[in-house]
């Protein structure tokens, strides 16, 4: 440790006191690590640290970067959006049943609605001007409760009780667990739901947004374009749907069981602000939600291109799409996210 | 009871009446405001007024959602695609979250007769009673109808009012006393009850006058409320008068009838006949009373199936 400073404080010429200062300011921050004296051993970023300076070589700050208020305090949204899937993957391996592909798709869109874009409070889950959030893809509920868990709406020790008999954590979405907003897992009636809420907001005179979180097997349902004709009818510039394009839906890629292209041009038909991003990059889905703050006068949908079981080598396709991780599985998937 | 009046005249009346009453009361239209006499409160509330279009699916969603922002939303259609179509829509989005949405449904049973069985509604108490939470209710006539509404607002979460088409004949001509779940003895008898609901109630009191004729006592309940059942007045019944014949303008299966049938199996084994429709569809009829007749739903059928329950009474 003092050989390495030494070294630094020769060559650039800073007192060597200057620096065992700093390090010591980087090891209370938690962003290098080393030994103590008189075993020095070397010295190594913490994964915070490694973050960090894979955020500040040569790169502008990044959303990933952003310091976000989770129930521990605030952390680097990129950190978080990895524990996030990593908590998704243990919930579902603990549960043994759940839709881990749909699930890991989301993540990046549900963190940067909870984390940075929604106007909420975890101590009022039903304060009356939030902004409410459809999962209307119920069945990428570990993933709602990841992220709900850790803005702080649910006891991080209650999420391995997913689908467990008594547990609050239901397969699909219930309005019972904190934080949750309606309850869906009958795929099509989100946007509805949405569409009510968003009315209601209007006939308030509330500020208040509303989000829907849609599949994009999903689409298939006659219900989601009802809805989508009523939500223009109403110019219902409060109301933007995500659409969650990651290709696939059960038994198949989408457009090989119902064809659902070009989907840009469907929305734009039915009345809507439409326009698409990278759903798997927090940057654009937070560019994209910004612009649809500017929409007037009709609703918006973001049709957000994703990959399935995004994050894990092995698991990104469809592979996933309703298979449980064994034991072996979930180590190597925790492995690749650290 | 010569006169008749239409359930939905006075309906769309009253909800005015609540309307101002009730500041978070909007109301949902699958385009059929005409017919369900929801333009009364569209006329005075434009603003809590909110066009759906011909998709009643969405439309139970969307009142979903102003439920959940702390709306009330009355969501009126035909009873055939609210009730029927609708149902899981209804379940899930509403009934799981018991979200306090009141869901009407006009021209039910055979009352749309020229329309024929497209629009006929047989089985929408069957699907809506197997709701968890959902309660039930099918008033006698006009004054009921208003009364009823006026419950299903005041008691939270979700319920479905089943009204019917046409002007029905008066049975509450002097004011309706009315309770959720409790049913309105219209008339005491002795040898048998006729349990029955929505216009086979004033048909169950024609009956009742002419089997007195006959020298049978008929004890009439008016069970406006089929979800949560008056089981006592059901058990009350069959014990004092020891037999029972239901009336429903509805399948025999899965109604009024089935329910009372449930109650008792358990309650108080008791002979007992249904009134309605024999599982089967209808057809297209100018009149609707000769579309009753044709059915099997009159007040001669009622006194048959009456002599036929005290014949079984030992």
């Amino acid at each position: 440790m003092t050989s390495v400073l030494r070294g630094i404080s020769r060559r650039h010429k800073i007192p060597l006191s200057t620096l065992k200062r700093n390090a010591q300011i980087l090891k209370e921050f938690n962003l290098i690590a080393y030994g103590d004296p008189p075993n020095f051993s070397g010295v190594e970023l913490t994964e915070l640290g490694r973050f960090i300076s894979s955020l500040t070589v040569g790169e502008e700050p990044t959303v990933l970067g952003n310091m976000v208020q989770t129930r521990s305090g605030y952390r680097p949204l990129g950190i978080v959006i990895k524990d996030l899937r990593k908590t998704v993957l243990r919930m579902i391996a603990e549960a043994g049943s759940g839709h881990l592909g749909a699930s890991l798709s989301a993540v990046d869109i549900l963190a940067i609605l909870y984390m940075i874009k929604m106007k909420h409070d975890p101590k009022d889950p039903s304060w009356k001007d939030r902004d409410r959030f459809v999962l209307s893809k119920g069945h990428a509920a570990p993933a709602l409760y990841a992220v709900l868990a850790e803005a702080g709406y649910i006891p991080p020790d209650r999420l391995m009780t997913l689908r467990e008999i008594g547990s609050q954590l239901q397969g699909h979405p219930d309005i019972k667990t904190p934080g949750v907003d309606a309850s869906t897992g009958s795929l099509g009636q989100g946007l509805s739901i949405g569409v009510g809420m968003a009315l209601a907001s209007k006939m308030d005179g509330s500020g208040s947004r509303t989000y829907v979180l849609l599949g994009d097997g999903e689409l298939n349902e006659g219900q989601v374009w009802e809805a989508a004709l009523t939500a223009a009818h109403h110019s219902l510039d409060n109301l933007t749907a995500i659409v969650d394009r990651n290709g696939y839906q059960l038994t198949g890629r989408t457009e090989e069981i119902k064809a659902m292209d070009p989907l840009v041009e469907k929305w734009r038909s039915f009345g809507w602000e439409a326009m698409e991003a990278d759903g798997n990059d927090p940057a654009s889905v937070l560019d994209a939600l910004n612009a649809c703050d500017l929409t007037t006068s009709r609703p918006s949908v973001i049709i957000a291109m994703t990959t399935k079981g995004k994050g894990i080598s092995f698991m990104e396709g469809n592979k996933y799409s309703r298979k449980t991780p064994d034991a072996q599985e979930l180590q190597r998937a925790l492995k690749e996210l650290t | 009871m010569a006169q008749n009046a239409s359930q939905l005249e006075h309906f769309g009346r009253a909800l005015v009446d609540l309307g101002l009453l009730h500041e978070e009361l909007v109301v949902l239209d699958p385009d059929v405001a005409a017919s369900t006499k929801v333009t009364y409160f569209a006329e005075r509330f434009p603003e809590r007024f909110i066009r759906i279009g011909i998709s009643e699916q969405d439309m139970i969603g969307v009142a979903a959602g102003l439920a959940a922002s702390g709306k009330t939303p009355v969501a009126c259609g035909f009873a055939m695609f609210m009730a029927c179509r609708s149902w899981e829509q209804i379940s899930s989005s509403v009934a799981r979250p018991g979200l306090n949405v009141k869901i009407v449904g006009s021209h039910s049973g055979l009352s749309p007769s020229a329309d024929g069985d497209s629009h006929q509604t047989y089985g929408d108490v069957a699907v809506m009673r197997v709701i968890p939470e959902m309660k039930v209710v099918v008033p006698a006539d006009a004054q009921e109808a208003v009364e009823a509404l006026g419950a299903i607002v005041d008691a939270h979460g979700p319920a479905y009012l089943r009204l019917s088409r046409g002007a029905t004949p008066v049975v509450y001509d002097e004011g309706c006393e009315y309770t959720l779940g409790r049913a309105n003895i219209l008339r005491e008898g002795s040898d048998a009850s006729v349990v029955a609901n929505g216009v086979m109630v004033p048909m169950a009191l024609e009956a009742a006058g002419r089997l007195s004729d006959e020298g049978i006592s008929v004890r009439v309940l008016d069970m406006h409320t089929v979800k949560p059942l008056d089981t006592y007045a059901t058990t009350k019944a069959a014990a004092e008068t020891g037999a029972i014949v239901t009336a429903e303008e509805h399948s025999i299966i899965g109604g009024l009838g089935s329910a009372v049938a449930e109650t008792l199996a358990v309650e108080r084994p008791t002979p007992m006949e249904r009134v309605g429709i024999m599982d089967r569809f209808g057809e297209s009829s100018r009149s609707y009373s000769a579309l009753m007749a044709k059915m099997g739903l009159t007040s001669d059928a009622i006194g048959e199936a009456v002599r036929e329950a005290v014949k079984r009474r030992n």
